[in-house]
């Protein structure tokens, strides 16, 4: 009925802007959700307290609540965006699912740690200018690294298995365990710790509302990603390439471009990729181990099967979604928040199996 | 009799041959022929492992099924065998109701799974199986009480399985052949050996065992198995001649999720511990996958083969990288790479190599061989059969 009244006088078809727009449908759906739980939830708990709970107060409560869990959840999605967006971005032009990310996502994370070791003048100065300058040489140092291991990757690993799917998965994986061994060599089988510049801890509060100073940190660096690969892919003349190779590659090396050459680029450019996300997680958990990459693996997987295998907007709105979701749930109903995400990959896969954007059909 | 006992599938090659022989004398008397408990240990994984990989090998080789959750369905066996027995008290009835009851779960969860393969296919599937086993290891972690989380739980097992009861006083004479080799010496190999309840449980695991991997063979060689392969080959085609492919593809994931389910809880019955780290683990998975690959995929030989030389690879070759070790002591990077922590990498080259020149596995390679040198030796009435056997 409403529907139908809004049809007729806006011309908004609501059906159709669910169907066109799923990620956009999904996203605004968990959100009003997870106010309304939020409401439950300060009820509950004014009740619980011994307050008399009104309205008012209960809105009030969660609205903070609310803003707060939200800021913390698109922090944390975006995490996983910078996590992801290499595996899908591979994934889409190269058709190779390379399950030897985590592995990158490892390298990374130790290359970083040992740059802000070697930087730790920079790292201790009582400057945010100085302290965000060194996380940005460990990022690029990290890049450069798993940059380079992405190229030796592809050529010794990867290249002889185009076109084999069940091949690629067995031998990402048993490259990913070389990797891991070959890091334990240099850096040893211990945990270490990664000390987070002191500019970077503690958090911003205004009122009710709190927000960690290093996911602002994270938000900046997950939406300079985003804009950065939108803007590659769609306005330049490489871009250009990269979605033509997706759409049809045979066409595009018959019109005379090496796509061998953009192949070995995209694989390096996921692989560095995969080091910022491993830098930025291991400054987050202020811990590195080997294990990293293989623990958020599972994350990231859920993340690019939710958005649509290939697909960088798909990623970008799936990794926002488990994060809110994980970030709502984790105060609302903490016992099922670590299975959200899989409920939610499940329930989306049943409405789209081809995820939320499907970029190819499988 | 052999024909029916192996369903008509012979190794086809006379090396292979003697390679099974090998492997299959040793298991069944190895009580005999290998003192210690870290052998008792690995002879026994050797055959519960043997019917893991081949039940993964059903999916993975013969209906090209990739899935991530065979670890699950091993885990979803030896926990309910542990709990029937912690919660029920000791006695053969908890073991049934425990091995039951593993089964029914991981026929269900098999079933859910591929009815989740009508509408998820090929990469996504996987994928989809790869996070459900991780959330299905996070739930058992999370339920600390009944699953014991990362503790894992302890159980005792009934009185004729414990290694204090014996079947019968007199002490039966083994023969340590492994000391023989390396002694040279005949009276310091023969050792007395009681016959107690671990070797009982051997024997129990053993026939089981046995009997499972007999059924697969039988399985895959019939019409179903046919079926299954014609999936691998080209399922639209299977679709188009008129098979529901659907339904096969559910039949087979149940069945090899049971018979994992059934390993599972044979392990756990033989170690009396049941532990996320050696049931479900991604580095259990991670091994099976290997297992399946080095062995051969399609070929049930494949996992006898692969998983006898991938788990005593594992339990010794950290003892010969430790003498290689020992060699280059004064080569800095050398000496690092070559500890007998860094196994692992060394059978990860492997790996990927066997992957790049062995694409066929062991066994696979195996036939293709035996098939040159038949059609060497007599070029017209070269085999066509052989020369095109399993060519995944």
């Amino acid at each position: 009925m409403t529907t139908q009244v809004l049809e007729q006088n806006t011309g908004f078809k609501l059906s159709e802007w669910i169907d066109t727009r799923p990620h956009h449908f999904l996203l605004l759906l968990v959100g009003v959700l997870g106010f309304l739980a939020m409401v439950v939830y300060s009820w509950q708990h004014l009740a619980g307290i011994g307050v008399e709970p009104t309205l008012t107060a209960a809105l009030g409560k969660a609205g903070s609540a609310w803003v707060t869990m939200t800021l913390a959840g698109l922090a944390m999605g975006l995490l996983i965006f910078i996590m992801a967006s290499g595996m899908t971005l591979v994934f889409g032009l190269m058709h190779v699912l390379n399950l030897g990310h985590g592995a990158f996502i490892t390298l990374g994370a130790f290359v970083g740690g040992s740059a802000l070791a070697a930087l730790s003048g920079m790292v201790h100065a009582d400057s945010l200018l100085a302290n965000l300058a060194a996380i940005a040489l460990a990022i690029v140092a990290a890049m450069l690294v798993a940059g380079a291991g992405g190229l030796v990757f592809e050529r010794l690993i990867v290249r002889p298995v185009y076109h084999d799917p069940l091949k690629q998965i067995l031998v990402t994986v048993g490259g990913s365990i070389v990797i891991l061994q070959l890091i334990t060599v240099f850096w040893g089988p211990n945990e270490i710790p990664l000390a987070r510049p002191a500019s970077l801890l503690g958090s911003f509060s205004a009122g009710d509302i709190v927000l960690e100073k290093y996911r602002l940190l994270a938000v900046a660096v997950g939406l300079t990603i985003y804009a950065g690969m939108q803007a590659v892919i769609n306005k330049t003349r490489i871009g250009l390439l990269i979605r033509a190779g997706v759409e049809n590659q045979e066409m595009v090396e018959n019109l005379g471009y090496r796509i061998k050459l953009l192949f070995i680029a995209v694989f390096m450019a996921g692989s560095a990729l995969a080091a910022v996300g491993g830098v930025m997680w291991g400054l987050y958990d202020q811990l590195i181990h080997t294990h990293l990459g293989d623990l958020r693996m599972v994350q990231v997987i859920i993340v690019i099967i939710i958005g649509g295998l290939g697909s960088i907007t798909g990623c970008f709105y799936g990794a926002l979604l488990v994060g809110l979701l994980f970030n709502y749930l984790s105060l609302v109903a903490p016992a099922v928040a670590d299975f959200a995400s899989i409920g939610l990959m499940v329930a989306v896969l049943m409405w789209r199996p081809q995820g939320l954007i499907p970029v190819i059909r499988v | 009799m052999l024909n029916s006992i192996l369903s008509g599938d012979y190794p086809r090659s006379r090396a292979l041959s003697a390679l099974l022989l090998l492997i299959v004398l040793s298991l069944a008397f190895a009580p005999f022929l290998f003192p210690g408990t870290v052998a008792y240990q690995t002879y026994s994984k050797i055959c519960v492992f043997i019917v893991l990989v081949a039940s993964y090998d059903i999916l993975l080789g013969y209906t090209s099924i990739v899935s991530f959750a065979h670890t699950m369905f091993f885990g979803i066996g030896a926990y309910a065998v542990a709990i029937a027995l912690r919660d029920l008290g000791t006695s053969w009835s908890s073991v049934l109701i425990g091995v039951g009851s593993g089964l029914a779960v991981a026929l269900l969860v098999g079933l859910v799974m591929g009815l989740l393969s009508l509408r998820v296919k090929a990469i996504f599937f996987a994928l989809v199986t790869l996070a459900v086993a991780s959330g299905f290891l996070i739930l058992l972690s999370k339920l600390y009480h009944f699953t014991g989380g990362d503790d894992g739980i302890r159980f005792s097992v009934p009185r004729e399985l414990r290694p204090a009861f014996t079947v019968f006083e007199d002490k039966l004479t083994g023969f340590d052949i492994v000391g023989f080799l390396t002694t040279g010496s005949l009276d310091e190999a023969l050792f007395k050996l009681s016959f107690d309840g671990r070797v009982v449980m051997y024997y129990i695991l053993f026939v089981v065992c046995a009997l499972l991997f007999l059924m697969m063979l039988r399985m895959m060689n019939s019409p179903f198995g046919r079926v299954c392969q014609a999936i691998r080959e080209n399922e639209f085609r299977a679709e188009a001649i008129g098979y529901r492919t659907v339904y096969f593809r559910t039949i087979n994931v149940c069945l090899s999720a049971g018979i994992a389910a059934l390993a599972g809880s044979l392990m756990a019955l033989a170690t009396r511990y049941a532990h996320p780290e050696t049931f479900l683990s991604f580095g259990v998975m991670v091994n099976i996958l290997l297992m399946t690959v080095i062995g051969g995929m399609g070929t049930l030989y494949g996992a006898v083969v692969g998983a006898a030389l991938f788990i005593l690879a594992e339990t010794y070759l950290q003892g010969g990288l430790g003498w290689l070790h020992g060699k280059v002591a004064g080569v800095p990077v050398l000496a690092d790479i070559l500890t007998p922590e860094r196994w692992l990498m060394w059978l990860g080259i492997l790996f990927v190599l066997s992957i790049y020149f062995f694409p066929k596995g062991i066994v696979g390679q195996l036939r293709v061989w035996a098939a040159e040198r038949r059609s060497r030796r007599t070029p017209d009435a070269a085999d066509p059969a052989a020369a095109t056997v399993s060519r995944h």
